[in-house]
C-alpha cells in the first residue's frame, strides 16, 4: 500500500468523513472570500463579535418555535448594525464597541440559555460537530455558501473599492449603504450557517486566516483571493484527513494546518521584504 | 451616459452654487453655517482657512456625505446626487485618508475612476484601458501602471489620484490637501496639470495651507470659518484683511516698515503671511493691499520665473 493510500484515501472511505470534508472545503471556500474583504476593511474581529452574539438569537428562536436560522441571522446581524450605529453615535472606538456588544449578548445568550428547558442540541448548533454533519446539512449549507461566494466575487470591485476609498466610491455614485450592510448581512449569513456545520472557533480562524495569508503573499487583489480560496481548502483537506489519524477533533485540526500556512506566509513575505531592501541598498 | 469615453459629457457646464448652506451634525455641533458662494466653467478655487473651519464639512457635502440642515447646493445646475450619478464629481484624497498597503496597482486604481461607466459588473472594455492609459500618460505615470501604490514616492501617489480624476472625466474636481508632503518639483508639475484642465474647462475647488501659492494658480479664493468670509476672484479676495479674519492669531504675521528696510521716504511695507506652510509675502503700501490689488494673479506668476 502506497502512502497516499493509506494517508489520504484511507479516511475517506468512510462516508462521514466524506461528508465532513465537502462541509469543510464549502464552508472554507465562502469563508476565504469573505475574509479578504474583512481584513482590508479592518473588520478581522466582526466574524468573531457576530458569531458569538448569535447566542440570544439561537436560545429566542428555540423557546418562540422559529426556525434556528432566523434568530441566529437576526441577532448577527444585529449585532453588526450595532456595533456600526455606536461606533458613529458615541466617542467610542470600533474594537471597544464590538467587546462590548458582543460580549455583551453573548452574556444575555448564556442568561436566557439556563432559564430555557436546557437542551444538548443547542451546544451542538454553536460549537458544531463536523463528523456528525448529515446530507441536509450540507445541501442547506451549499444552498447559502454558493450564491453567498457568488454574489461576493460578482461585486468584488465595488466592495474593493468601497473597503479602499469609501469618499470615492461615493463621489462616483455607487450605492455604499447598500455594499456596507450588504457585506455585513452575507457575514452573518455564513456565519450562521457555518457555526452548524462546523462550529464557532473554525468559523472565526476561517474568516480571517486565508484572507490574511492572501494579503502576505501578492499585491495584487484578484490573487489574493485566489491565494485565500487555495489556502483554505487546503487546510480544510489536510486538517481533516490530519484529524482521522489523531483522532482529534476536525474543526481545530483545520485551524491549526491554517495557522502553520499563515507562518510560512509571513515567513516568505518577510524575507522576500529583506531580498527587496537588500536589493535596494545596492543598485546595480 | 453609457459609452461616453473619458474626458466631456456634453451639455455640462462645470459649476458649484452654495446657497445659504447650514450643515449640522447628529451631535448638535454646527460645523457651517449660512455658507454661500458660486463657482463656474474653467475655475481653480483655493478653499482656505483653519483646521476645524468646515472646510472638510464644505467638501462632504459637495459630495454627499453629509445633507444641509438648511440651504442648498447644485452642482452642474444638478442636485448633488444627480451630479454623483453622472459622474461629475471627482474626488482627491488625502495621502493619510489612503491605506498604501491596500493591494492594488497603479493601474487597478486609476480603473476605479471608470467604475461610474462600467456596467454592474465592472468589467473593462477596451475603451476604459485606454482611458486608464491615456489618464497615466498625462500624469507621467505610465511607466509605474505595474506597482503596487505603496511603493511610490508620495508626489507620484498624488499624481496616480489625479490621474483617478482624469479617467472619470469628472468636471467638478475636489482636491484635499494636494501640496502636503509633495516636493516643489510634483507641486509644480501639480500646478501645471490644474492649469491645463482649467484651459479645458473644468472647475476645482482646492484646500490647502499653502497660503503662497494660491496667487500663483487660483484665480477664486473661498475663505470660510464656519461660514463663508469672503469668496471671489484672487485679486480682491486674497487679502491681508480677508486672511487676518479667517485665521485670528492662527497666522503667523510679519511686517516689514519702509523705514526699517530703509532710509528713504519710501512707505511701502513687506508683508510675510504663514500658516508654517509655504509663505504668503507681498510688498507695497499699507499690508501690501496696493500690490495685491493692482497685479492679475498669472502676470506675477510669470514675472516671478
Amino acid at each position: 500500500m502506497s502512502f497516499v493510500e493509506t494517508w489520504l484515501l484511507a479516511p475517506l472511505a468512510h462516508e462521514f468523513m466524506q461528508r465532513a470534508l465537502i462541509v469543510a472545503l464549502m464552508v472554507g471556500a465562502v469563508c476565504a472570500v469573505l475574509s479578504c474583504f474583512l481584513v482590508l476593511k479592518g473588520w478581522s474581529l466582526m466574524g468573531d463579535a457576530v458569531s458569538h452574539a448569535i447566542l440570544p438569537g439561537v436560545v429566542l428562536a428555540h423557546v418562540t418555535g422559529l426556525p434556528f436560522a432566523l434568530g441566529a441571522f437576526g441577532a448577527g446581524l444585529g449585532c453588526a448594525i450595532g456595533i456600526g450605529y455606536l461606533k458613529q453615535n458615541s466617542r467610542v472606538k470600533e474594537d471597544t464597541v464590538m467587546g462590548i456588544v458582543f460580549s455583551g449578548m453573548f452574556a444575555l445568550g448564556l442568561v436566557l440559555f439556563v432559564k430555557v428547558d436546557s437542551d444538548q442540541h443547542l451546544m451542538h448548533i454553536l460549537f458544531g460537530d463536523m463528523l456528525g454533519v448529515r446530507w441536509p446539512d450540507i445541501a442547506e449549507t451549499a444552498a447559502i455558501a454558493v450564491p453567498t461566494a457568488a454574489i461576493l466575487l460578482a461585486k468584488r470591485r465595488d466592495l474593493l473599492l468601497h473597503a479602499f476609498d469609501p469618499g470615492h466610491a461615493r463621489a462616483i455614485g455607487l450605492p455604499v449603504g447598500w455594499l456596507h450592510f450588504g457585506l455585513l448581512a452575507l457575514l452573518a449569513l455564513t456565519i450562521v450557517v457555518a457555526l452548524k456545520a462546523v462550529g464557532i472557533i473554525l468559523v472565526v480562524a476561517m474568516l480571517i486566516a486565508p484572507g490574511a495569508i492572501g494579503f502576505l503573499t501578492t499585491r495584487r487583489f484578484d490573487r489574493m483571493l485566489a491565494v485565500a480560496v487555495a489556502s483554505a481548502l487546503i487546510s480544510s483537506l489536510a486538517g481533516t484527513i490530519l484529524s482521522y489519524h489523531l483522532d482529534a477533533a476536525s474543526g481545530p485540526c483545520i485551524v491549526v494546518v491554517q495557522a502553520a500556512l499563515f507562518a510560512v506566509a509571513l515567513v516568505v513575505n518577510l524575507r522576500r521584504a529583506a531580498r527587496r531592501a537588500g536589493g535596494a541598498a545596492q543598485p546595480a | 451616459m453609457t459609452a461616453t469615453p473619458a474626458a466631456r459629457p456634453r451639455d455640462i457646464r462645470p459649476s458649484i452654487a452654495v446657497e445659504d448652506v447650514t450643515v449640522r451634525y447628529s451631535n448638535g455641533v454646527t460645523a457651517v453655517e449660512g455658507a454661500s458662494f458660486a463657482l463656474g466653467p474653467g475655475t481653480i478655487c483655493a478653499l482656505v482657512g483653519v483646521n476645524g473651519s468646515g472646510k472638510s464639512t464644505l467638501f462632504k457635502s459637495l459630495m454627499g456625505f453629509v445633507r444641509p440642515a438648511a440651504g442648498h447646493i447644485a452642482i452642474a445646475g444638478l442636485e448633488v446626487r444627480q451630479a454623483l450619478k453622472r459622474g461629475l464629481v471627482a474626488y482627491v484624497p488625502q495621502a493619510e485618508e489612503v491605506d498604501w498597503n491596500f493591494p492594488v496597482l497603479v493601474e487597478d486604481v486609476v480603473m476605479m475612476g471608470r467604475y461610474g461607466h462600467m456596467g454592474l459588473l465592472r468589467i473593462p472594455r477596451q475603451a476604459d484601458r485606454d482611458t486608464v492609459g491615456e489618464a497615466l500618460a498625462r500624469v507621467n505615470m505610465l511607466p509605474f501602471r505595474h506597482r503596487q501604490i505603496g511603493e511610490l514616492s508620495g508626489g507620484q501617489r498624488k499624481r496616480v489620484f489625479l490621474a483617478r480624476a482624469l479617467a472619470q472625466g469628472g468636471q467638478v474636481i475636489l482636491l484635499d490637501e494636494p501640496f502636503t508632503g509633495v516636493d516643489v518639483k510634483t507641486e509644480d508639475q501639480i500646478v501645471a496639470l490644474m492649469r491645463e484642465l482649467r484651459a479645458e474647462g473644468r472647475l476645482m475647488l482646492v484646500s490647502t495651507h499653502n497660503l503662497g501659492s494660491i496667487p500663483e494658480f487660483c484665480d477664486q479664493v473661498v475663505i470660510i470659518n464656519r461660514t463663508v468670509l469672503a469668496a471671489g476672484p484672487t485679486a480682491t479676495t486674497f487679502t491681508p484683511a480677508n486672511l487676518q479674519r479667517a485665521f485670528g492669531g492662527a497666522l503667523r504675521h510679519i511686517q516689514l516698515g519702509g523705514a526699517a528696510l530703509h532710509a528713504d521716504a519710501d512707505t511701502r511695507q513687506l508683508t510675510v503671511i504663514s500658516d508654517d506652510e509655504r509663505p504668503l509675502v507681498l510688498y507695497g503700501e499699507e499690508d501690501g493691499k496696493a500690490l495685491a490689488g493692482e497685479d492679475a494673479p498669472l502676470d506675477r506668476q510669470d514675472a516671478r520665473r
